[in-house]
This record gives structure tokens, C-alpha cells and sequence, in this order.
């Protein structure tokens, strides 16, 4: 899909009108490994482009969820806070992590397309 | 000196493993599967752990040699039966912990194992208060692998039979490939299982063995939370020079012959604190909701009061819930009593408990 873009920091931000769903790349489950704990931004606060909203933990570590872009949430994933090995099996799809309003459009354009991504992801892996 | 390697890395490799340095080995933290699925299956079929970076040091002597060690560690080495194993600790003066072991009693001598970070430290420490007297070998000529779980006896018994026969914390010299092997029934997940010492040029071909009879690789990151779970310590996190056997709960790696009439390094703290009491102690702790509190993780009672600090905490797999092991104010240190972890910022509810998480599965006796 065309409209789907991505960050530096491994997140995925996919553009339906003025609200935006975020959640994190398969390529960062797989750096991650199995995820056992998600906490996630509360609906009604606003963020801030590449400020943190949320926690994954793996059985290894605890990492940030950074925003690719600033605006409200108003929508949060309970279903992945419930069950989060559902972030491994489908991240880019069912495990999005949260909604937002977005404030400003034009922070979208510094984000990488897919195929961008994927040589990033590939380069910064090795 | 580059990152040293283990006789199975290469086949480590070939199952995808992903690596980590540890203690100045290149170890794998997992395999293709993940932590989680390696952790179940230890507990439900058998896992294959290269603990090759751990010390085996071979202490040979005889007559003196059971005394002088005595000196040392607070066990009954005078009873300790051929082919017997205890868990113990190296110790300094004040009863802090260098290292925690597994000490065998073998025909010609001891065999000790040791943690892979501590050996090299332990071996110094043990020849200059052996001044020097015995043959000591860390062996880096063989391997250390481990098979853990409920198959493990009957998966290992195809391979070296007669194994199927040890008790828990026994141990002997078996034969493979005409080549000694010696075989533990001993572990560190919590679950029956056994520790093989072999030729490095052995190792290869044995492990691929115990994979065709249906045992699987499994990483150090399974390992941590299958000992955790088992309410087991690591050294370096429950574990330190600034910790004695009492505060971290470890009386029973310790003879109480032994305590009573002292005469081992640390004796002297180890009575005292055994006598007045201690500030500090090592307990269980379970979050009661999903979050994880990690290693550094405050404790704080219910009047907002900071009584300790986690050591080590994770996922637990099989309690499908955050288990973690900590040091509280003996005070609070009671089961039951409800806790607060500060983990970024927030105060979440936890409970101290008994330990293990996990029941153990340790095989006693063998029935015939």
C-alpha cells in the first residue's frame, strides 16, 4: 500500500483522512523477540512527533514507542495490551498499537516509504 | 583478545542462533523460535544448554586435600560421598560471595564448576589458599552441555546408557566414543536433567546426537527466565561480593555442622548474622498485574517507604505472568506482604512470595 509510511525508530503510520494508526514494524518484533508486556498512551493525550507513547517489553528488555508524528490519540489496541504475543504474529496489521488526529500533515513527508524502509532496516541490522 | 568461542558454535550457527556477548564468549541468547517457546519446551520435552563458558576445575590430592578445602567451604566434605554433588559458595572474610559453585567429589579429587565470568578470579583465590599445594586444572579441553527437562533421562540414556540410573546430585565417569565423559544429574531450570563434561572435539557430534533423539537447542535467554522461575540466583544479580549466603537465603548451601562449629572463611560473619539477624534479605516477588519490573526496579512498602531493590526480573513462560527475585528490609521481607515497584515513574502492586514460581520437577531417587 502506498499510504503506508515509516520511521527511523521502527514504527509503521498508515493515513486514513486525518487520523493516522501507528504501530511498530515486524522488522522491530523481530530485534525485539517474544513481547510479553505493551503499555500504551491513554486516549485523549497528545503526543509529540518522535516523543515516546508506550512501553514494549520483551522477555529480554524494555523499549520506548516512539510517534512518527504529533497528534491526539483517540484510539488505543487493548486487545494487543491483553495479548501482546499478537504484536509478533501480525505487527503490521491486527497489533497496530494506536490511533491519532493528526495535527500537522506535512511531518508525514519526512518519513520513509517501504522500500525506503527496508534498505534502512537492512542497513542498520548488519 | 578477541571473543572466545565454544565448541558448538559453529553448530549454533546452523540453527540460526542469535548471539550475545557473555563474559567473553559469543553465546546464543535464543535460537529461530524465541525465548518463550524454547522455555516450554525445557518444561515439557528436553532442551540442549552450552554452558562450555562455565569452569570446570579439576582439584587433585588426596589425605589433606578434603581438610584444606573444609577451610574454605562451609560443607561436610569429610561426608560427602564419591561421585556426590552440593551446591555451594567461595566466600571472603566477611562472607561475601565470589562465586557460587557445584563441588563433585571424584576418585583423584574434586571437580568444581564455576560461573564463566568468576573462574578465572576463583582459580587465583583457590590456589593461593591452597598455597599452591594441589594440581589444579581449569579445563578449557572439554565442553560443558547440559540436557534439562522430563525427557532428558530417557533422550541421554540412549546415548550413555546407565545415566537413567544417577540420583539428583550425583554424578560418575561414563564412556562415549571411547572417550571419558563425566555425567550429572544435576541443572539449573528447575526441571530433572543432567551436566555432560566432554572432549571439545566431542562436543559437536554428541549434542547432534541428543538433537536426532528429539532434544532441541535452547539460548541463555531461556535459561535466565527458566532459573528465575525456579527461584534460582545468578551471580552478578542476586549474587555479589557484597552479599553473604544468609542475606540471599542460601543457609541450605551451607552445612549446619559446619555453621555451628565455623571453622571455613566467612564462618565468623555467617554465625554472627545468623545469631543478631540481618538487614537484608533475598525474597520473591510477584507483580500483580502484567508489568514487568527489571533488574534496579525500587521496592517501596505501603507507606511510600523504599525497602529494597529488584535483582532480577522478567516473563516468567510458564507462570504466564512477571515473576522477579529482589533484596528487601528483612522487616518487610514477610510473604504476603504487599510491595510497590516504581517502574517509569508509576507505583504498581506486587506481592513478596515464596520461591520458587515453579515447581520444581527434580528426579530424587531412581525406583528399579
Amino acid at each position: 500500500m502506498s499510504d503506508v509510511k515509516f520511521s527511523k525508530e521502527h514504527e509503521w503510520l498508515k493515513v486514513e483522512g486525518d487520523v493516522a494508526t501507528i504501530g511498530i514494524t515486524k522488522h522491530a518484533t523481530e530485534m525485539l523477540g517474544d513481547i510479553v508486556f505493551v503499555e500504551l498512551p491513554d486516549i485523549g493525550t497528545s503526543v509529540e512527533k518522535d516523543g515516546t507513547a508506550g512501553v514494549v517489553e520483551s522477555t529480554k528488555a524494555a523499549s520506548d514507542v516512539y510517534t512518527p508524528i504529533s497528534g491526539e490519540v483517540v484510539e488505543n489496541n487493548q486487545s494487543i495490551v491483553d495479548d501482546p504475543a499478537k504484536i509478533n504474529s501480525d505487527p503490521e496489521n491486527e497489533a497496530w498499537f494506536f490511533k491519532l488526529k493528526i495535527k500537522d500533515k506535512s511531518e508525514i513527508d519526512s518519513l520513509m516509504n517501504k522500500e525506503e524502509y527496508e534498505k534502512f532496516a537492512k542497513e542498520s541490522a548488519s | 583478545m578477541g571473543i572466545k568461542k565454544t565448541s558448538l558454535n559453529k553448530l549454533h550457527q546452523t540453527y540460526q542462533a542469535k548471539f550475545v556477548e557473555f563474559a567473553g564468549y559469543e553465546m546464543p541468547i535464543q535460537y529461530k523460535e524465541g525465548i518463550i517457546e524454547e522455555h516450554k519446551f525445557t518444561r515439557k520435552q528436553s532442551g540442549i544448554f552450552d554452558v562450555s563458558h562455565m569452569g570446570q576445575l579439576f582439584i587433585y590430592g588426596k589425605g589433606d586435600l578434603t581438610e584444606d578445602l573444609e577451610k574454605i567451604f562451609p560443607l561436610d566434605l569429610k561426608k560427602l560421598k564419591l561421585n556426590h554433588s552440593k551446591y555451594s559458595v567461595l566466600m571472603n572474610d566477611d562472607a561475601g560471595i565470589y562465586d557460587d559453585l557445584i563441588i563433585t567429589k571424584i576418585e583423584d579429587g574434586f571437580l568444581i564448576i564455576l560461573n564463566a565470568a568468576c573462574k578465572e578470579n576463583d582459580f587465583k583465590i583457590l590456589s593461593r589458599l591452597l598455597n599452591n599445594k594441589y594440581k589444579m586444572v581449569l579445563d578449557e579441553k572439554r565442553s560443558l552441555i547440559a540436557i534439562q527437562g522430563p525427557k532428558s533421562a530417557e533422550i541421554l540414556n540412549q546415548i550413555i546408557n546407565d545415566t537413567i540410573n544417577l540420583s539428583f546430585m550425583t554424578g560418575g565417569w561414563f564412556k562415549y566414543e571411547n572417550q571419558k565423559i563425566f555425567v550429572t544429574r544435576s541443572g539449573y531450570t528447575g526441571e530433572d536433567g543432567f551436566e555432560i563434561s566432554v572432549n571439545n572435539d566431542l562436543a559437536e557430534k554428541f549434542t547432534k546426537e541428543l538433537i536426532n533423539k528429539g532434544a532441541k537447542l535452547i539460548g541463555l535467554g531461556a535459561r535466565d527466565t527458566l532459573r528465575l522461575e525456579a527461584g534460582l540466583c545468578l551471580y552478578g544479580h542476586e549474587l555479589d561480593i557484597k552479599k553473604t549466603p544468609v542475606e540471599s537465603n542460601l543457609k541450605w548451601a551451607m552445612s549446619r555442622e559446619r555453621i555451628s562449629n565455623g571453622g571455613f572463611i566467612g564462618s565468623k560473619i555467617i554465625s554472627e548474622q545468623i545469631t543478631n539477624g540481618i538487614k537484608q534479605i533475598r525474597v520473591g516477588i510477584k507483580p500483580e498485574g502484567k508489568v514487568i519490573a527489571r533488574e534496579k526496579t525500587k521496592i517501596f512498602n505501603d507507606t511510600e517507604l523504599l525497602i529494597g531493590e529488584v535483582t532480577s526480573g522478567t516473563f516468567g513462560p510458564s507462570v504466564n505472568g512477571p515473576v522477579a527475585m529482589g533484596y528487601v528490609d528483612n522487616k518487610f521481607s514477610k510473604k504476603d506482604t504487599k510491595v510497590f515497584l516504581e517502574i517509569r515513574g508509576k507505583k504498581y502492586p506486587a506481592n513478596i512470595c515464596g520461591l520458587p514460581f515453579y515447581k520444581k520437577s527434580y528426579v530424587k531417587g531412581v525406583n528399579k
